[in-house]
């Protein structure tokens, strides 16, 4: 294992390379088994800069998520997003790394008000195939300068170079937070009333249908998050009777959905699947899994099914793209439209010409 | 502003060029005649105008796939054009080019409010992609300033902002899926309603991507619920520094304002004067905006001016109202217009750390002095986007040169202090030859591979965003 603690010592590690190398934070979320040498981001930690009044962080790429977030909690601010720990579910032990968070694009429940890991990163360092250390974006909010390769470098799976360093911008952190709660038996019951929550002017911040319930969350100050509590349960009202869980109660919810904690140990394949919230309750319908947990108001479909079961055949005249996070005969990841799988070669083989990360973000892993 | 010399072998196919370009589109898409194509000679960076060799309106992407492909054969540059609002020159012809406009396509192809998207052509407005919305109560969030007039395509090419961006996010943040022409012609759909990438986010660095990389013709964005209401307060201070200071506050304390505004004295007296909107006397001045139910919005502009208060303020004026709201924002959004009724002005979009705010004003006062040349400052304080306004003479021979150089220095310093050259209105020509201050040309490089997959040939918008010697090799 290669074990840099400079970027400088990542450039000369990626030049002087001549076989594969896999890129590894806290290796708790890849799905790729790794191919060739591991290249280990652990020991490039620690915040660089931290400006609350400016709300942007910066820090080295193998810096523990909690440990970022201990560091903004201190401030009361958070990353908006909720970085996901996939560990417990992939069987994986070991400590999140940010850069693995970048890497995977892993965004949690507030995805729906907030946007994903993508929309808050605002710059990255890294070394791409050639051994080049590359800067794109920075540590200011707005940033159009140049082409937007801190997008393009967050979700692809250190399949262009490795990341060295990242930048975010962070938000206050709330008061309180509330969970309503309702009985929902089916998938379609389930995105109609989330959809209506969404659809409100009340600003719900996670959107979840999990065992059978429908979880919304509200945060904020205390008197805001009240009356939103109440006009919120207005709204619910038609889709059956609501529940209230507050303080700690609602973020133990929120965390076991981030998390997707009720498939950990479970038996059969997992899937992960991405498409919008209204073809949700089709495809649902069509996949009968054993186990289903909805996130980001239906875009997000966690499916246990028995293994082996391909669950792509069901997504046909769907938006969107499926993904086996875990099963018997491994990991499974989507196979891209051809025009998008022509750009994505062309871009690959231009920031890795060698090949040298060929083992990222590949269709079969099995 | 030196732009590349056009290439002669091209100008002399104009007449094969536009026989086939016929072949695909219908009489009126196509604009040859010299009177005409003066039309398309520039966007909103006025003091650069070349007539291009032609025109094409094309009206849907199987349209733009067969132009993009006729020009693709013949080597022909291609510059794509939203509405031809860009401040930064992002739409400026050669003379070697066709400009290929997609004002023909604003059709709403879908909305779904169940999944909160609309999916519109690219040549629509980007108020009236709220305006199809509105009626049931969803709003389209990136507004930049030229929002009436604005299409989508450019927005999309340039990543717009706006002023509620602080909590809305930018054009990327909202930009769920697009339909894009290679210079080939390949028609390529990038995302969708759905919330993320299969594999490389081709989306992401497609937005921002300044017509470079392709045509967008179609697009899928994210539509929001419209705030049960919005108002802001108004504070006044005798000192630049201390309102940045304010800011910094009102963030720390844990309040998310959907958009914080800056004035600084000389805009506040000009917008006066034109405007009227009593504004008070003062140095600096911020427009706090925050939303929710009226209880919710007394409650946060309450714990604003609380904040405010230790910070000496020589006014707080709070809205009640939609009048008094109004009221408010009415010289801050005369303040251009008010500018420039008194002088020409070039309008600046550096970006800076907040905690520089200080004293990049100080020394944006300093170098005014130096260059003999006014500035007025009105920015998005929130996300440090600045807008400084250099005042010049365009009848005065060497006052823009005067103004550019003055400007170069003002974004250097922007670099400087650890922001970026441009906040949300775009690189284009005018920011392209200052690119080597923040990037190095190993920076450049990487961005310019991303060109090479998407446009081997560099045919689209080539002599934009890079350091022209930066992409000779790339463009001969």
């Amino acid at each position: 294992m290669l074990t840099p603690t400079t970027e400088q010592d990542v450039a000369e590690m990626v030049r002087g390379a001549n076989g594969s190398l896999t890129v590894r934070g806290g290796g708790t979320r890849s799905l790729e088994t790794g191919a060739g040498e591991v290249i280990s981001a652990a020991g490039m930690s620690g915040v660089t800069l931290y400006e609350p009044g400016a709300l942007t962080i910066v820090a080295q790429a193998g810096t523990p998520v909690s440990e970022i977030e201990a560091v903004l909690a201190a401030e009361n601010q958070r990353l908006p997003f909720e970085p996901p720990r996939m560990g417990p579910l992939l069987g994986r032990s070991g400590e999140s790394t940010i850069g693995g968070v970048v890497a995977a694009n892993a965004s949690g429940p507030r995805r729906v008000q907030v946007g994903a890991c993508r929309d808050s990163l605002i710059g990255v360092r890294f070394v791409d195939g050639h051994g080049d250390i590359i800067k794109n974006g920075g540590r200011v909010m707005k940033n159009v300068t140049g082409y937007d390769l801190v997008k393009l470098m967050c979700g692809a799976q250190g399949a262009l170079g490795v990341l060295t360093e990242v930048s975010f911008k962070v938000v206050p952190g709330v008061a309180v937070e509330t969970t309503l709660s309702l009985e929902v038996e089916d998938a379609a019951g389930a995105v109609a009333a989330m959809s209506a929550a969404l659809g409100s002017p009340f600003e719900v911040s996670g959107a979840a249908w999990s065992e059978g319930r429908v979880l919304l969350r509200l945060e904020g100050f205390a008197d805001s998050v009240a009356y939103r509590v109440e006009e919120l349960q207005a709204i619910l009202a038609p889709f059956g009777a609501v529940s209230v869980s507050e303080g700690a109660a609602s973020s133990d919810i929120w965390k076991a959905v981030r998390d997707v904690a009720s498939f950990v140990d479970q038996p059969g394949d997992i899937w992960r699947i991405s498409v919008r919230p209204s073809h949700a309750p089709g495809v649902v319908a069509a996949l009968q899994p054993q186990q289903v947990m909805l996130d980001w108001g239906g875009g997000l479909i966690w499916a246990r099914v028995p293994e082996g079961q391909d669950v792509r055949t069901a997504l046909a005249g769907v938006s969107g793209h499926a993904t086996r996070v875990k099963g018997a005969a491994g990991p499974l990841r989507p196979v891209d439209a051809p025009g998008v799988a022509a750009l994505t070669a062309g871009l690959r083989a231009q920031f890795d010409p060698r090949g040298l990360f060929s083992g990222a973000l590949v269709t079969e892993l099995s | 502003m030196e732009m590349p010399k056009p290439d002669s072998l091209v100008m002399s196919k104009k007449a094969a060029l536009v026989a086939r370009l016929l072949d695909v589109l219908p009489r009126d898409a196509v604009i040859e005649d010299e009177a005409e194509t003066r039309a398309y000679e520039c966007d909103a960076l006025t003091a650069y105008r070349c007539p291009p060799l032609c025109a094409v309106l094309p009206a849907t992407t199987q349209e733009v796939s067969e132009v993009l492909k006729i020009c693709h054969a013949m080597d022909v540059p291609v510059v794509p054009r939203g509405s031809g609002t860009s401040l930064a020159g992002g739409a400026l012809p050669t003379a070697d080019c066709v400009i290929l406009g997609v004002a023909k396509m604003n059709d709403v192809l879908e909305v779904s409010y169940e999944d909160r998207l609309i999916r519109v052509q690219t040549g629509r407005t980007n108020l009236s992609v709220t305006g199809a919305v509105e009626a049931d109560g969803f709003f389209y969030a990136p507004d930049p300033s030229s929002q009436l007039a604005c299409a989508i395509a450019g927005n999309i090419a340039m990543n717009s902002g706006g002023a509620h961006c602080l909590k809305y996010g930018v054009t990327t943040n909202n930009l769920l899926g697009v339909t894009l022409v290679q210079m080939d012609g390949t028609i390529v759909e990038i995302g969708g309603g759905h919330m993320d990438a299969s594999g490389l986010d081709l989306l992401g660095v497609i937005c921002g991507s300044e017509g470079q990389l392709g045509v967008v013709t179609e697009a899928t964005l994210r539509i929001l619920p419209k705030p049960e209401g919005a108002r802001p307060v108004l504070i006044g201070f005798d000192d630049n520094e201390v309102a940045g200071a304010c800011v910094a506050d009102i963030i720390k304390a844990g309040i998310l304002p959907v958009a914080i505004e800056f004035m600084d004295r000389l805009c506040i007296e000009t917008t006066e004067k034109f405007a009227k909107a009593g504004y008070p006397d003062c140095h600096a001045l911020l427009i706090v905006e925050v939303e929710g139910s009226d209880a919710e919005i007394d409650a946060q502009l309450a714990q604003i001016m609380q904040i405010a208060a230790t910070h000496d303020p020589v006014e707080m004026r709070q809205a009640q109202n939609a009048t008094e709201s109004a009221a408010i924002w009415l010289g801050r959004k005369s303040a251009f217009g008010a500018i420039g009724q008194i002088s020409d002005y070039m309008c600046l979009d550096g970006t800076i750390p907040v905690s520089e705010l200080p004293f990049v004003l100080r020394r944006i006062g300093e170098l005014s002095k130096e260059y003999g040349l006014a500035v007025g400052n009105v920015f998005h304080a929130g996300d440090g986007n600045m807008h400084p306004l250099i005042l010049f003479d365009a009848n005065k021979p060497g006052d823009l040169e005067l103004c550019e150089a003055f400007g170069a220095e003002i974004l250097k310093l922007c670099v400087d202090v650890g922001g970026c050259l441009t906040g949300e209105h775009g690189v284009g020509i005018e920011k392209r030859d200052l690119m080597g201050h923040q990037f190095a040309p190993v920076d450049m490089e990487a961005q310019m591979r991303v060109k090479d997959v998407f446009d081997p040939k560099w045919l689209l918008n080539p002599a934009k965003v890079f350091p022209l010697e930066t992409s000779a090799a790339r463009r001969a």
